[in-house]
C-alpha cells in the first residue's frame, strides 16, 4: 500500500531517502524542518512524499521552530520527526530537553557533517555523538542509535520510532554525510513491528509507581485537560517550581527510565569475539572500514575481534567491559577526537588506543589495518 | 474571578501568581469572557504560552489542554499542533518579551504563513518574571533594571504583524475590557492568523521605577494614552504625541501589491 510507506521489494536509494521511508512506515505523519547539507535531501524527500501518504509538512523559519513544532505534533497525537545537521542540531538543543522533560515522542535525523561551528559542510564527521547525549542542560537520557548502511538506516528508524513511543523520549538517529548520500540496495521487508502510544484515559500522564516506569501519553483533543510544561512537575503536570521532592522524583525516573532498561535499547553486532586479543570498537560509517579491516587481519591470522555499537547512547556499558575484561587492549577508530573513546574508559581496564581523525574524510580500512598491525 | 466562570477555571489551583495591581487578571478574564459568549467548549480547544507572567495565565489556571512551551516558543509549538489536529481551536497567549522579543521571528513567520491560530500578546512593557529588565516594547527614556533612560524605540507590533500578513490584527488595553472582549471573540472565530496586542499593567517592575508605582496610576497612564482609532483620524502627529492609538488595525483586508510578491507563475 502506497499510503503504508513503499511497497514491499527491492530499491536503490540513499542513506536521506531511507530515513524518510522508515519514517513513513514508522507511521511518521508530521515533519518540520529547515533546509541544511547534508541533511536537506530528506526534507526534500518528505515534502514529495507527505503528499502520497497524507502527513502533514512544514518547512519552519529555523531549527528552533522545527524542533518546537514536532513537539507540539507529538502532543497533537503524531508521530513526529525532523532532521539536521551539526548548526541546527545544535539550535534544537534547548528544545530536546524540554520534549525530555515533558516526555515527549520525537525522532531527530542528525546528518553529521565536519564541525565545529559551520565546518565542512559537505565533508563528513562524527562530532555530534557527546553532543547527542549532553547538548541541553540538566540531567537527562536521550536515545541514540548509530546505522552504517542504507539499510539499516531505514529499519533503525522505524526502530527509533518504536522507542521513541516506547520510552516517551527524543530519539537521535545519528547519520552522517557518508550514509546519508551512500546509494545501496534495500530490502523493504513485508512486515514491520510497530510500537503505538499507549494511552489510558484519565491516568497521570507524567508519573508511574514504579521509579523507571514511562506513563501513558494522552493526546490534545482528547478531553484530558492536560498541563503540558518542562517546568519540573508532579505527575499530573502541575508545577512544582520549587519542591525538592518532586524535582529528585521526576529526575530520576527520567533518568532510570532509559538505564535501567539498556538490555532493551542497546544493540550491538559482535565479530570474531573468542579469542580475540585486540578488539576494535566501532560504530557508524567507520564500522564498515573497521569490518573489512578485522577481516583481512584475520586472513593474516591475528586475533582481532569487533563490537559495532549499533546504539551509541545509552552506552553499551556491559559489552565494554566484557571485552574489556578479556582483550588486551581495544582499539577506537573515529572520525572525532575520541568521544566514544573516551566512554569506553569509564568502562575498561584493558589499554585503550584511539584513533581520531578529523579532516573531514572517512577512515578508511588501510588506516585501520596499519594501527592494527601495530597493535596486535 | 468571578463565579460564573468558575467552570472554565482548573478545579484545584489556588490563585493566580500576579502580583498586587498586575493587569493579567484582566485579560485573563476577558478570554474567558469572550469564550463563555461564543459559548465555545474548552475540550475542543488548546491554549499555549511561553515563558514569563503572562505565559501564566492559562497555565495552569484554564481547565483546558494547555502547553507551557520554551522561552519564545509558544508560536511554532502551536503551530505543529494546529497544522496536524486542525479541529482544535488554538490560542496563544503570551508576553511581549517572549513572543516579540525571544519569539519575534516566528510571530511575523506565522503571520506570513497565515496560521489558523490566535495570538494573545499581553504587553507590559517590560520583562516582569525576571525582574525588570527593558524589552523591545519598552518606551524611549524610560526607566529599567537595564536602562537608565532606555535609547531605543519600541516596536509598535500591530503594524509588524499586520505587514508580515496576518488577517487580523487589533490592540485595546485592559482598560478598554468591553472593546477588548469583543476584539478577542472576533479573534478567536476568524480563520487565519489572529493577534491582539493587550495592553497590561506591571506596577511592580514597571510602574514602581517610571512614577507609576501604585496600580491606580499604572491604570491611569493606559486610560490617559490610549485613543481609539477612529478618535485619532484627522488629530495631527503633535496632538497625538505620546498616545497610544487603539482599535482593529487589520481586519481581513488583502496587503496592498506591494508587500508580496504574488503568486508564482504555474508550470
Amino acid at each position: 500500500m502506497l499510503d503504508e510507506g513503499l511497497p514491499p521489494g527491492t530499491y536503490y536509494l540513499s542513506g536521506n531517502e531511507a530515513a524518510v521511508e522508515g519514517a513513513i512506515r514508522a507511521g511518521c505523519r508530521y515533519y518540520a524542518g529547515y533546509p541544511i547539507t547534508p541533511s536537506s535531501e530528506i526534507m526534500e524527500r518528505v515534502s514529495a512524499r507527505f503528499r502520497q501518504v497524507g502527513g502533514v509538512f512544514v518547512q519552519m523559519e529555523d531549527e528552533i521552530a522545527s524542533i518546537c513544532s514536532v513537539i507540539g505534533a507529538s502532543w497533537a497525537g503524531a508521530k513526529a520527526m525532523t532532521a539536521t545537521s551539526g548548526p541546527g542540531f545544535s539550535l534544537m538543543q534547548e528544545g530536546i530537553g524540554y520534549a525530555a522533560m515533558t516526555e515527549t515522542p520525537l525522532v531527530i535525523v542528525d546528518v553529521q557533517r565536519a564541525g565545529p561551528g559551520t565546518g565542512q559542510a559537505s565533508r563528513v564527521g562524527s562530532g555530534d555523538v557527546m553532543q547527542a547525549k549532553w547538548g541541553s542542560h540538566g540531567d537527562y537520557q536521550i536515545i541514540a542509535i548509530s546505522p552504517w548502511s542504507v539499510q539499516e538506516t531505514y529499519d533503525q528508524t522505524i526502530n527509533a520510532f518504536n522507542l521513541a513511543e516506547r520510552y516517551r523520549v527524543p530519539v537521535i538517529l545519528l547519520s552522517d554525510l557518508a550514509i546519508g548520500h551512500l546509494w545501496e540496495r534495500i530490502d523493504i521487508p513485508e512486515k514491520v513491528d510497530l510500537f503505538n502510544r499507549i494511552k489510558k484515559p484519565g491516568a497521570p500522564p507524567f508519573g508511574t509507581e514504579a521509579d523507571d516506569g514511562v506513563p501513558p501519553m494522552p493526546s490534545f483533543g482528547e478531553g484530558e485537560k492536560l498541563l503540558v510544561t518542562a517546568s519540573t512537575h508532579d505527575e499530573r503536570g502541575v508545577r512544582k517550581s520549587d519542591d525538592p521532592q518532586v524535582q529528585e522524583k521526576l529526575v530520576s525516573r527520567l533518568n532510570n527510565k532509559i538505564l535501567k532498561h539498556r538490555g532493551e535499547i542497546v544493540q550491538s553486532d559482535h565479530y570474531y569475539l573468542q579469542d580475540a586479543q585486540v578488539v576494535v570498537l566501532c560504530y557508524g560509517f567507520t564500522a564498515r572500514s573497521a569490518l573489512f579491516a578485522v577481516q583481512e587481519m584475520r586472513h593474516r591470522g591475528k586475533k582481532v575481534g569487533m563490537v559495532r555499537f549499533k546504539t551509541l547512547w545509552p552506552f553499551a556499558d556491559q559489552i565494554a567491559r566484557q571485552v574489556g575484561s578479556t582483550a588486551r587492549a581495544v582499539f577506537v577508530p573515529e572520525m572525532n577526537q575520541g568521544q566514544v573513546a573516551g566512554e569506553v574508559m569509564k568502562y575498561v581496564t584493558c589499554d585503550v588506543a584511539q584513533y581520531s581523525q578529523t579532516n573531514g574524510e572517512i577512515i578508511t580500512p588501510q588506516a585501520i589495518i596499519g594501527e592494527l598491525e601495530r597493535l596486535v | 474571578m468571578a463565579r460564573d466562570l468558575e467552570e472554565y477555571l482548573r478545579p484545584g489551583v489556588p490563585g493566580t501568581a500576579f502580583c498586587p495591581g498586575c493587569g493579567h487578571g484582566i485579560l485573563m478574564g476577558a478570554i474567558l469572557r469572550a469564550i463563555d459568549q461564543l459559548k465555545l467548549n474548552l475540550d475542543d480547544m488548546l491554549f499555549v504560552s511561553g515563558i514569563g507572567c503572562a505565559a501564566w495565565i492559562p497555565s495552569p489556571n484554564f481547565n483546558a489542554d494547555t502547553l507551557h512551551t520554551l522561552h519564545g516558543r509558544a508560536i511554532p509549538a502551536a503551530t505543529g499542533v494546529k497544522m496536524y489536529n486542525p479541529r482544535l481551536n488554538v490560542v496563544v497567549v503570551s508576553g511581549d518579551g517572549d513572543l516579540v522579543d525571544i519569539g519575534g521571528n516566528h510571530l511575523i513567520h506565522a503571520a506570513r504563513r497565515n496560521v489558523d491560530i490566535t495570538v494573545l500578546c499581553a504587553n507590559n512593557m517590560i520583562y516582569g518574571m525576571t525582574g525588570g529588565q527593558a524589552c523591545s516594547t519598552t518606551p524611549l527614556g524610560a526607566h529599567t533594571q537595564t536602562t537608565q533612560s532606555n535609547a531605543y524605540r519600541s516596536f509598535d507590533l500591530c503594524h509588524l504583524v499586520s505587514a508580515a500578513g496576518a488577517s487580523y490584527v487589533a490592540r485595546y488595553a485592559i482598560t478598554q475590557p468591553l472593546a477588548l472582549i469583543g476584539s478577542i471573540k472576533k479573534a478567536l472565530q476568524i480563520k487565519g492568523f489572529s493577534f491582539i496586542e493587550v495592553l497590561s499593567t506591571c506596577p511592580t517592575q514597571y510602574g514602581r521605577r517610571n512614577h507609576l508605582g501604585t496600580p491606580a496610576e499604572m491604570i491611569g497612564y493606559l486610560m490617559e494614552r490610549c485613543i481609539d482609532r477612529k478618535e485619532a483620524n484627522g488629530l495631527s502627529h503633535q496632538e497625538l504625541e505620546g498616545r497610544i492609538i487603539t482599535g482593529e488595525f487589520l481586519d481581513s483586508l488583502p496587503l496592498s501589491g506591494g508587500a508580496t510578491y504574488g503568486k508564482a507563475q504555474a508550470g
